[in-house]
């Protein structure tokens, strides 16, 4: 059954996307729509989605006890192991299938959702076991950028020059100095995996993403960019606009890694300085007053530039020539 | 008759033939000496398709216990086993198992934690798990840990009482040293501990549930209470599945196990296998003529304070030998006995002695040293005294 606009119309208005209302999420934050693109998508396609969430906004926000806004089963266990949990129930769904006490024509999909700090951080090495040992099971990163549910700390993903309030912008440190660790890269070397990069400003790219995870006899890392507008410091408005900005930017490119298969899929004909995708975020604010402001945003745009370069020559490199 | 078979094999062997004929649907887990023989032999059996388990080589014990999480909320009958360091690294995860009620069994092969680094026998690992809400057993040899680990299944899938079971067993002393073990056939252990029956499985898709809330100050307390609930009906279920136990097997096991202690005026009260060696010293003096008994305490969570009281009141002196330190406070099992005797009419003179961290030898000569300070009323209640160490 292919994915059709039509059969996701019908799942979205009939409120089967597995994420109920009610969530006590910020109004414009980009994690609920993460997860709702991700869900419908299956639940488009006839999945039954088996969810495990790591510690985060989304977590704390949509299962306050006594209430839970999943419709489909939900488990939380900790911050850094949302990945070998995941790994756990799609075990026990493998060993109880062939045991025959799962039903034989329902189609499960195993989905770990996690933040950034979650991911990149503390749940690094959680999420490298699962991958290494193939587990069929999709987890999707919400990046927003830093530990924005406990306040807005630096994460491993945070970039340069965000203000953050562990490494803030002072008179002598221009707030983060490193750059984003590459997790796409980092998961995309355990090789039996399809990674790929979404946003929620790229629906249809997003939707067709968790189309090939879905059908992936292995493990799909999915990273999505995922804007916290109370951090970000950006109108509630502006959230799924800001993504289009950081494709269009070459800030967050488009792409895919499928067993080693680099293949890039949104190429915009001209690009904007990464200068726009900064200037119109708050969080930078404190990084713009500074006299070294235009020399820090010059590193970033280098960067963007050169990892495009690099993404087109991979893409060059590797075509029909999976690795594993 | 069932007919049994006896086998020389390790502690380690012992809990993976147990875990072969429970079967479990998924086995997560980490090697780590000295538990690693039990993740051997299991892995052997799943290779040979000895067993229809699915196991997770995890890349780390905190792993390990994430995914029996996982594998138990599913709806799966989940196990992990572990030691020292590696129950550490857990620990986080070990309080989760406990908190959603989840009926897993592990053994735990007992060693010293760090720092400094020492992989032999203390219970320093599991004593750091004591208020988890894990239940836990200790064995004194092999065949307890093949029969405990069995019970162990039942106890934890109890309907009042849903919640994990550690199955201690000293590290190297049981793991790897050989003893015969009677064990039982497959069918008998298979039907001895019967098919797990899930509470709201995460796999069943039709009823959807909720594992790991956020709760606040409003709910958790109530949920506390709940497992301290869950934690005191165990004195209600397991004494009648030992009794199952005892007429398939004519093995008797309690919460603890009363050794020569009729008229016993000198008790001495300690957990694992040191508890061989103490029955060895209770020989002696009793040929001897002195009235000594053991006291081996078998379930150290939930702790048998009844127990306690019936054998310990009135005795003249109750000598406590701890594996543990509690650093700036009185050693864990001695602080249990010490508390259980508050309420007791008649208050035996009580001493504690600490003995055998990172593996130092316990000998029968040590323990007759610990039982003469008592048969002399040397003992005082808070002076801690240490067997076998240079000072």
């Amino acid at each position: 059954m292919p994915l059709t606009m039509k059969k996701l119309a019908e799942v979205f208005t009939n409120k089967e996307t597995g994420l109920t209302q009610g969530h006590r999420m910020c109004p414009g934050c980009g994690a609920p729509i993460t997860v709702k693109l991700a869900l419908m998508t299956a639940k488009a396609l006839g999945y039954e989605p088996v969810i495990g969430f790591a510690t985060g906004c989304m977590e704390v926000s949509s299962t306050i006890y006594p209430f839970t806004s999943w419709s489909v089963p939900y488990i939380h266990n900790a911050f850094e192991n949302v990945a070998a949990t995941i790994s756990g129930v799609e075990t026990a769904y493998r060993s109880l299938k062939k045991a025959g006490k799962i039903p034989a024509d329902r189609k499960y999909a195993f989905f770990a959702f996690g933040g950034d700090g979650g991911t990149y951080d503390i749940g690094l090495q959680s999420l490298s076991g699962a991958v290494e040992r193939g587990h069929k099971f999709i987890y999707i990163l919400y990046d927003n950028e830093g530990y924005m549910n406990t306040g807005n700390q630096r994460s491993g993903s945070t970039p340069p020059g965000a203000d953050t309030t562990t490494a803030p912008v002072g008179k002598k440190i221009p707030g983060k100095v490193q750059l984003k660790k590459n997790i796409v890269e980092i998961i995309a070397g355990h090789e039996y995996v399809y990674a790929a990069t979404v946003t929620i400003g790229e629906p249809m790219d997003f939707m067709s993403k968790i189309e090939k995870a879905l059908s992936f006899e292995g493990p799909s890392f999915i990273a999505a960019l995922s804007p916290c507008v109370r951090y970000w410091r950006v109108p509630e408005d502006q959230t799924v606009d800001i993504t289009k900005l950081a494709v269009q930017t070459k800030y967050w490119p488009l792409y895919e890694v499928d067993r080693g298969v680099y293949r890039i899929t949104r190429k915009p004909t001209s690009f904007k300085p990464v200068s726009e995708f900064i200037k119109i975020q708050e969080r930078f604010r404190l990084l713009l007053q500074r006299p070294d402001a235009e020399e820090i945003i010059n590193e970033i745009q280098q960067y963007v530039d050169k990892r495009w370069d690099r993404l087109l020559a991979l893409e060059a490199a590797t075509k029909d020539k999976p690795i594993r | 008759m069932i007919k049994t078979h006896k086998e020389a094999i390790t502690g380690a062997q012992a809990a993976a033939y147990a875990m072969k004929q429970i079967e479990p649907d998924v086995v997560a887990a980490y090697p780590i000496t000295p538990q690693t023989p039990i993740v051997e032999y299991f892995a052997k059996y799943v290779a040979d398709g000895v067993v229809r388990t699915e196991m997770i080589p995890v890349e780390s014990e905190h792993s390990a216990m994430s995914a029996v999480v996982g594998a138990a909320a599913a709806g799966a009958r989940a196990m992990t086993a572990t030691s020292a360091n590696g129950l550490a690294l857990m620990h986080e995860i070990v309080y989760i198992a406990a908190s959603m009620r989840l009926p897993v069994v592990m053994p735990v092969v007992n060693r010293a934690l760090s720092g400094p680094i020492n992989i032999h026998c203390d219970h320093s690992d599991t004593m750091a798990e004591r208020d988890s809400g894990w239940i836990q057993i200790f064995c004194e040899d092999s065949q307890e840990v093949y029969d405990l680990m069995i019970m162990a299944v039942r106890l934890a899938e109890h309907e009042q009482v849903r919640l994990p079971v550690m199955v201690n067993q000293d590290g190297f002393i049981i793991s790897h040293g050989v003893e015969p073990v009677e064990l039982l056939p497959d069918e008998v252990v298979k039907s001895f501990v019967g098919e797990l029956k899930p509470l709201y499985p995460l796999l069943d898709i039709d009823h959807p549930v909720t594992y790991g809330p956020l709760d606040l100050y409003d709910y958790y307390f109530e949920h506390k209470r709940q497992q301290i609930e869950a934690m005191k009906n165990v004195f209600k279920v397991f004494p009648s599945i030992t009794e199952e136990f005892y007429k398939l097997t004519g093995r008797r096991y309690n919460f603890v196990e009363p050794y020569r202690m009729d008229d016993a005026q000198y008790v001495m009260v300690a957990l694992g296998s040191t508890n061989g060696t103490i029955k060895y010293v209770v020989d002696q003096l009793r040929e001897e003529g002195r009235k000594v008994g053991l006291l081996k305490i078998w379930m150290f969570r939930p702790f048998p304070k009844a127990e306690v009281q019936r054998y310990l009141t009135g005795r003249k002196a109750v000598v406590v030998l701890d594996r543990s330190a509690s650093f700036g406070a009185e050693a864990p099992l001695y602080e249990a006995i010490k508390s259980s005797l508050y309420e007791a009419a008649a208050k035996p003179l009580l001493g504690s002695f600490v003995y055998g961290l990172g593996g130092r030898d316990i000998n029968p000569e040590l323990v007759r040293f610990a039982f003469e300070k008592a048969m002399k009323h040397e003992l005082v209640a808070d002076q801690e005294l240490y067997l076998g160490l240079r000072e």
